[in-house]
């Protein structure tokens, strides 16, 4: 029984931060219908700059954890859904309306520019982080086997719950978030209709974006680790997470890297850490031969 | 700003208005500048044992986004009507850059001051400033899109008309070039290279570019070849002829397998499937250690042999060498150019099968397919059966490519199988021109030799791979030599041998 209990937070943990990067996913295909495969990378880039944004705070002397952290995530996310905006920019936006794997190589490219970026100028080796958060809660007390709830990661699932919130605000009560809609539904009739379409779909990736900067502070401060290699990984996982609660929908993000985040702790705990990859895979595999529009995905009707 | 006393403000008026959008839209692009390289380019992060420390390098900053403004006010003249204005300032800029680069000594300083500390990046941003001032000439020269005639659709045409002449003339210089002068070792080698890459291509093209089905796992069939020639010479002792038809039909079944289940899915899902699969046997090569070496990989697989004649200096115990049997001097290039000579045969045999394919009723259900799904289910072709035949063709000759590869290298690891070389072969055929066999050549060449003929600047290279992945998509997004018209042609007039009406039907 501990044992569970503990994969199960941790499984939550891991997957809110899949959630997080899989909303972008899903964001960006419902919205232009195409596979954004640098959000992985934007992602890393995210945590990249949360750590540098903390050494730069450090050097300027400021100590005091929580506003330290605060400011970290509000740059790190400023200067990640720049790089958001500006990958949108430049490789997709000029070849919208053209034919369909033209974005995705366009994508495929910006991804491998990122990582060999990042690994430019950053290097190749991984930079360690001091840990900002420690302690954590005993759950459970006299049993052998003691199950810890750590600080880091109730603020993780803490901060998902509260962005979920936000977003949810966002995209459905606001201007923004109902030209957002609009878009998805018909981009030619948004347009007719006064929608400004080019800029709803450079929010939406500034949106993803920030989501995954979030994601990637997080990460950084819960590994207290990132390399320019994380993305990759993280984003095909991420991607997975998206498609298995139903690409285009948001809740269904969330869902699935929740769930693939779960099915990553139990696996690794019960069966085998080296074949964690494999699990999330093989249902990935068998969720789209069984139930192709995910679990909360709305079937879509090919029209001739 | 406006009543300055040197100038008639009746006259300033019309450029300040002209100029004022494109100095703040440059304004805003500097901005969006800084904030992307202010810190990531700004400061690095060092690792010491005291912890991270910083590095600053703003002047590098400085000058990104400087080259971020000047070339977005370039890029609006460009673009808005004033060509000349925009030429004179690319074709400045380049000319100074060309200034400060050529004259260079050993001092490292030249006649000019040059914007960044480190070579490559100058001639980067060099290349890419003569790059817009010859767009700005066409612009200004011709009058029109600026596209060079070949690029045309009148170009395109005839160039495709000329495609057999250039294809045997290409051909004809593949099979004569190890005997030039200057064929070295290096050449040799990059060839090879370049032509594994351009059979992979045109296997994956059967894939992408004939049937539509876009792969991103085409790596797990290289690997599955490359390892079945592994583990069979390893296990059961066969030896690269033997072991090709093996790879080829387990890649194949392999191909059906994996396909079987997920061909029912439409694109970017079958695309995300394809690259899972790609994942997962990579993770399974890494973790089935006992069998197939795990990470360490396999060593000592045999070289292809020339009817079983060995290329080495010395003979096994009672067996012939090719040089000693043919009586020549030993030179180890011979065995580099045999290498060639077989993979060249490989990737002809792949293109001539693609070639025939096409005009079987199953090679025309696959472009049918490609282009409208709904509608050939309608015209009674199945589909699953259909995709299943191109996905297990291409398979089959991305598993004879990973055999040669296993031979070629004589050591394979999971390392080569990564999702980069997934992509990497994806951006080949898809930068070709999707369907187009010799577009593969040209993207091979483009996206693998020249690459290969910078190692110097290895650090550079995937970055400058990327970002030309991306240039060259946004250039043209259709491909480099793109044709998607169908093979059969019924136009009237313009009867092509395969046009005849009574030829297969699917």
């Amino acid at each position: 029984m501990e044992p569970f209990l503990q994969f199960l937070i941790n499984g939550i943990t891991l997957g809110s931060i899949y959630g997080l990067i899989a909303i972008g996913y899903t964001m960006v295909y419902g919205i232009i219908g195409m596979i954004n495969f640098a959000h992985g990378d934007v992602y890393m880039i995210g945590a990249f700059n949360a750590v540098i944004v903390y050494l730069v705070l450090g050097i300027l002397g400021v100590t005091w954890v929580p506003l330290a952290l605060v400011l970290v995530l509000l740059l790190a996310v400023v200067l990640t859904s720049t790089y958001g905006w500006a990958v949108e920019r430049l490789a997709y936006r000029p070849l919208r309306g053209s034919f369909r794997l033209a974005p995705l190589i366009t994508a495929i490219g910006m991804s491998i520019f990122l990582q060999n970026y990042v690994q430019l100028l950053q290097g190749a080796r991984n930079k360690p982080l001091p840990p900002v958060i420690q302690g954590s809660f005993d759950l459970t007390s006299g049993s052998d086997f003691v199950v810890k709830l750590g600080f880091m990661q109730i603020l993780i699932v803490v901060t998902t719950v509260a962005l979920m919130v936000v977003f949810t605000y966002l995209i459905t009560k606001t201007p923004l978030g109902r030209s957002q809609r609009a878009c998805e539904q018909d981009q030619k009739m948004a347009s007719l209709l006064g929608v400004d379409v080019n800029r709803t779909i450079g929010l939406t990736f500034v949106i993803g974006a920030s989501l995954a900067a979030v994601a990637g502070f997080m990460v950084t401060l819960y590994y207290g680790v990132v390399d320019f290699y994380i993305g990759f990984l993280a984003g095909i996982k991420a991607f997975t997470a998206a498609v298995l609660g139903g690409i285009g929908s948001l809740p269904g993000a969330m869902l699935g890297g929740i769930l693939i985040g779960l099915i990553e702790a139990f696996w690794s705990g019960y069966f085998s850490v080296e074949y964690k990859d494999v699990a999330a895979f093989s249902i990935l595999v068998l969720v789209l031969i069984f139930r192709p529009t995910g679990l909360l995905g709305r079937p879509d009707i090919e029209k001739v | 700003m406006r009543q300055t006393s040197l100038f008639d403000p009746a006259f300033l008026r019309p450029i300040l208005a002209f100029l004022r959008p494109i100095l703040i839209d440059a304004a805003k692009a500097a901005g969006i500048a800084t904030l992307l390289t202010v810190f990531m380019v700004g400061i690095r992060t060092v690792d010491n044992p005291q912890g991270l420390q910083a590095e600053y390098r703003f002047d590098d900053v400085f000058t990104a986004v400087a080259i971020v403004f000047f070339g977005r006010i370039a890029l609006s003249l460009l673009s808005g009507g004033r060509v000349l204005a925009g030429l004179v300032v690319v074709g400045g800029f380049s000319a100074w850059m060309l200034i400060a680069l050529l004259t260079v000594g050993e001092t490292g300083i030249g006649l000019l001051p040059k914007p960044f500390a480190s070579t490559v990046v100058c001639w980067i941003v060099t290349l890419a400033a003569i790059g817009f001032s010859l767009r700005g000439f066409f612009l200004l020269t011709r009058g029109d899109k600026g596209a060079p005639a070949v690029f045309k659709e009148e170009g395109a045409l005839s160039l495709r008309r000329m495609t057999p002449w250039i294809g045997a003339a290409l051909i004809l210089f593949a099979f004569v070039m190890p005997w030039f002068d200057f064929a070295n070792r290096r050449i040799m080698d990059m060839a090879v290279l370049v032509l594994t890459y351009v059979m992979l291509g045109w296997g994956l093209n059967i894939v992408v570019g004939l049937a539509g089905l876009l792969d991103l796992g085409y790596v797990a069939f290289y690997a599955v070849g490359a390892y079945t020639f592994a583990l069979t010479s390893f296990y059961f002792d066969l030896g690269f002829w033997v072991a090709l038809p093996v790879c080829g039909a387990m890649t194949a079944f392999f191909g059906v397998m994996l396909g079987f289940p997920v061909l029912r899915l439409r694109g970017d899902y079958l695309a995300i499937v394809t690259l899972g699969f790609g994942e997962i046997i990579r993770v399974i090569l890494i973790n089935w250690w006992w069998f197939t070496g795990g990470p360490d990989g396999i060593r000592g697989i045999p070289r292809p042999t020339f009817f079983g004649m060995e290329f080495r200096r010395k003979p096994r115990e009672g067996e012939e060498t090719f040089h000693s049997f043919f009586d020549l001097d030993y030179s180890s290039v011979d065995r580099i150019v045999y290498l060639y000579y077989i993979i060249l045969l490989l990737a002809l045999i792949t293109n001539l099968f693609t070639m025939r394919m096409r005009r079987l009723p199953v090679g025309r259900a696959w472009e049918a397919l490609r282009e409208d799904e709904v509608a050939c289910r309608a015209l009674g072709i199945n589909p699953v059966n259909t995709k299943l035949t191109a996905f297990g063709l291409g398979a089959m000759f991305g598993g004879f490519a990973g055999c040669f590869f296993a031979a070629r290298q004589g050591f394979i690891s999971p390392e080569s199988f990564t999702f980069i070389e997934s992509a990497v072969i994806l951006a080949i055929v898809v930068l070709g021109g999707l369907g187009s066999q010799i577009g593969v050549v040209i993207a091979s060449i483009l996206l693998i030799g020249v690459p290969e003929l910078f190692r110097e600047l290895q650090e550079y290279r995937m970055l400058a791979f990327g970002g030309g992945m991306v240039l060259v998509m946004v250039w043209r997004p259709r491909g480099l030599l793109s044709h998607r018209d169908p093979t059969v042609r019924l136009f009237k007039g313009r009867r092509t041998k395969s046009a005849r009406p009574s030829e297969g039907t699917a």
